[in-house]
């Protein structure tokens, strides 16, 4: 589906969420974690959630990857309510609709490449030679589509970041929900990555990123602060760095036009991604 | 089939974790092989006793003179044994196929030993003095020349049979059919010699010498007479029907006793063998043999996986970050749980599989050392390794896949 199309559709909400709370139970302490939280996220939105440690940002960031199950409120992932779901199924969900990029990349130990993106696929019951070749697609699409058989040792940080990312994306999700993408990076990788993400927006994907750097929350198109498990600020990102500002989720009319004016873009988008990848990443990397 | 998938994963996870794995199996291993060899040994030894035995012929029962020494029912025996009752006429009756007719062949014998010699050489041996049916019933086979003939013994004719051994000792490279042997000074002329039954000592024909029974009782030994007939020291049959052995027996032992004149009270003055009670009680005996070896192989069986255990339960905190990954990615309680019930299954059949090959190894380097005893596999030792070691697997490694399970995606996810 091209960009054009999901905008002639209304851009759906992917996420709603409303008055959430989760606490805690420690021994005789409670801890609560979230305290009413409300949003909203459409398809196709770039949202940093920032905060503080303690700010309840990695409870949310469990909650929106149907980790763990809020005590109150209602959570809608692409209009389906989750706080009823069974185990089994929310498995399903982030099976399906999420997919998890990680700050230590959370690869398996002496699996090569190929190998570690067909997992979700596994897990979803796709026949192996199909899921192959699912697999090397979506290699291909991060740029290490000449990688496929390297193990995680073989491969520098950044690009083991790049297969997590491939793996998060195999499955087609709804969001791709990324926990400190580039924590374990040094800068330069770490923007190797920020750099894909923005591809992937172009693209159309929904990202969703938890951090604490501010650098990596100012490429969002939006940014969500949390303190104290609840919402303290939710606006759009005026400073965005990237070369082509999105702020349609305000203004779905006005983004219409101009991407109608520029019928190309997702080509463009396609077409570009690989050889900037290729450019920004040297023949021997070290990390 | 979704099941058949996670054997793939088993066998990625198990190569790309050789170390681990092969740790892992080396309980189920060394408990297997040693399950299979030590009941290998115990159905080698089995089959090498009762192979032994059964050289002697099959379906056999042999009276010897004088009552039985041990504590049968019929031990209150008062004088019996000092004199020797069995004669040739019993020998005769039980051979009358219209009286017997449950007893295939029957043969007496009158056994001594006695000093061979052939010019310089010399060698005590025992002399079997009988009939033809002797050699049929003990399956004596003739490789040069031939056993003697009814009308040899009939007619008392000066002829011998050797064994292999004897025959070699006396005759050394030469030739000895159609040779004379001084045998306890009569000269007597080789007319056979037997095929060697490999054996030694217990039972075997290779170092004696066969003459017909009326040579032996009157020129060799003179033996003894009861009631006006030579007296015999066994009777070897065979009987006509394996199942009715037992009837045999009993038959047998009422015909002696009525020749006998042995009153309600008195006590047998022969002992019947019993070839099928004596493979029996044999058989109960192996039998327990190969079970307490296996039980001692069994123990080691479950040390070894008891060891699996540890080594699953230790992988699964090791692979704590794996499993919460796995969920998050989207794997559902079960799909955990199997993937480590079965790589504990693949592991195990696996070290089973591996302990067979060595316990087929040992059999082998046992055969290339020694020809009397060898170790038998048998097929349900292999079924019981193999169920074992599978077993073993499941049971095993159910409690760690368990453990997997319950583990929380997200603290699972955090864990480092």
């Amino acid at each position: 589906m091209s960009i054009e199309q999901k905008i002639q559709t209304g851009r759906p909400p992917v996420i709603e969420i409303k008055d959430m709370t989760k606490v805690y139970v420690m021994g005789k302490t409670e801890v609560r974690a979230l305290r009413g939280v409300s949003l909203t996220i459409h398809e196709g939105e770039y949202v940093a959630i920032i905060g503080a440690s303690g700010s309840g940002k990695s409870t949310m960031m469990n909650m929106i990857g149907l980790l763990d199950q809020p005590s109150t409120g209602s959570y809608h992932i692409r209009g389906a309510e989750v706080s009823s779901l069974s185990k089994d199924r929310m498995a399903d969900m982030r099976n399906k609709e999420i997919g998890f990029v990680f700050q230590r990349f959370n690869l398996l130990a002496r699996t090569n490449a190929r190998r570690q993106v067909e997992l979700p696929l596994f897990y979803a019951g796709v026949a192996s030679g199909k899921a192959a070749k699912m697999a090397v697609a979506a290699l291909t699409r991060v740029g290490l589509g000449d990688r496929t058989d390297h193990k995680p040792d073989e491969l520098s940080g950044g690009q083991q970041q790049r297969v997590a990312i491939a793996r998060a994306l195999v499955n087609t999700p709804s969001i791709l929900l990324a926990d400190e993408p580039t924590g374990a990076l040094d800068s330069k990788t770490g923007a190797e990555v920020l750099t894909l993400f923005d591809e992937l927006h172009q693209q159309g994907i929904t990202l969703i990123v938890v951090t604490h750097d501010m650098g990596v929350a100012r490429r969002a198109q939006r940014i969500i602060t949390l303190r104290d498990g609840l919402v303290i600020s939710d606006e759009p990102n005026e400073k965005q760095q990237v070369t082509a500002p999105d702020a349609h989720y305000l203004e779905p009319q006005a983004n219409e036009q101009r991407l109608n004016s520029q019928p190309n873009t997702t080509s463009e988008a396609e077409s570009l991604l690989t050889p900037s990848i290729r450019e920004s990443e040297p023949v021997h990397e070290n990390s | 089939m979704k099941i058949l998938r996670y054997f793939g994963v088993a066998f990625e996870s198990i190569r790309a974790n050789k170390l681990r794995a092969s740790l892992t199996m080396l309980g189920i291993i060394i408990g297997v092989a040693a399950v299979m060899t030590t009941m290998g040994v115990g159905s080698g030894a089995a089959a090498s006793i009762t192979a032994q035995i059964e050289s002697q012929g099959t379906n056999l029962l042999t009276i010897n003179s004088g009552g039985s020494r041990g504590n049968g029912p019929t031990s209150n025996s008062s004088g019996s044994g000092a004199t020797t009752t069995l004669t040739r006429a019993d020998a005769e009756v039980l051979a009358d196929k219209k009286l017997h007719p449950e007893l295939a062949l029957v043969s007496p014998e009158y056994s001594s030993s006695t000093t061979f010699v052939n010019g310089d050489k010399d060698s005590t041996q025992q002399v079997v003095g009988t009939t033809p049916e002797y050699a049929l019933i003990h399956n004596l086979t003739v490789t040069n020349g031939r056993f003697f003939t009814q009308e040899e013994v009939d007619n008392s004719s000066s002829v011998i049979v050797l064994g292999a051994t004897l025959a070699s000792d006396l005759f050394e490279m030469t030739d000895p059919v159609g040779q004379m042997v001084r045998v306890a000074n009569q000269p007597l002329q080789v007319i056979g010699v037997l095929k060697a039954s490999g054996g030694s000592g217990f039972g075997s024909n290779d170092s004696r010498a066969f003459a017909p029974i009326t040579v032996a009782q009157g020129r060799l030994f003179s033996a003894p007479r009861y009631r006006g007939t030579y007296t015999i020291s066994s009777i070897s049959i065979k009987g006509a029907d394996k199942n009715q052995l037992d009837k045999a027996q009993q038959l047998i032992e009422q015909t002696l006793r009525l020749r006998h004149g042995l009153g309600a009270d008195d006590a047998n003055d022969f002992t019947i063998f019993n070839q099928a009670s004596l493979l029996e009680s044999l058989n109960t005996i192996t039998t327990t043999l190969t079970l307490v070896l296996g039980a001692l192989g069994g123990i080691s069986l479950l040390v070894g996986g008891i060891g699996i255990m540890n080594i699953m339960l230790v992988s699964v905190t090791e692979r704590t970050k794996e499993i919460g990954l796995r969920k998050a990615l989207g794997a559902h309680d079960s799909d955990i749980l199997l993937q480590f019930v079965i790589e504990a299954l693949v592991l195990c059949t696996l070290g089973g599989l591996i302990g067979i090959g060595i316990s087929y190894g040992i059999t082998f380097i046992v055969k290339l050392f020694t020809s009397s005893f060898s170790l038998i596999i048998t097929t349900t030792a292999l079924l019981l390794a193999i169920g074992v070691s599978s077993s073993c697997g499941l049971i095993f490694g159910l409690y760690p896949a368990m453990r997997a399970t319950r583990l929380d995606p997200i603290e699972a996810l955090r864990f480092e």
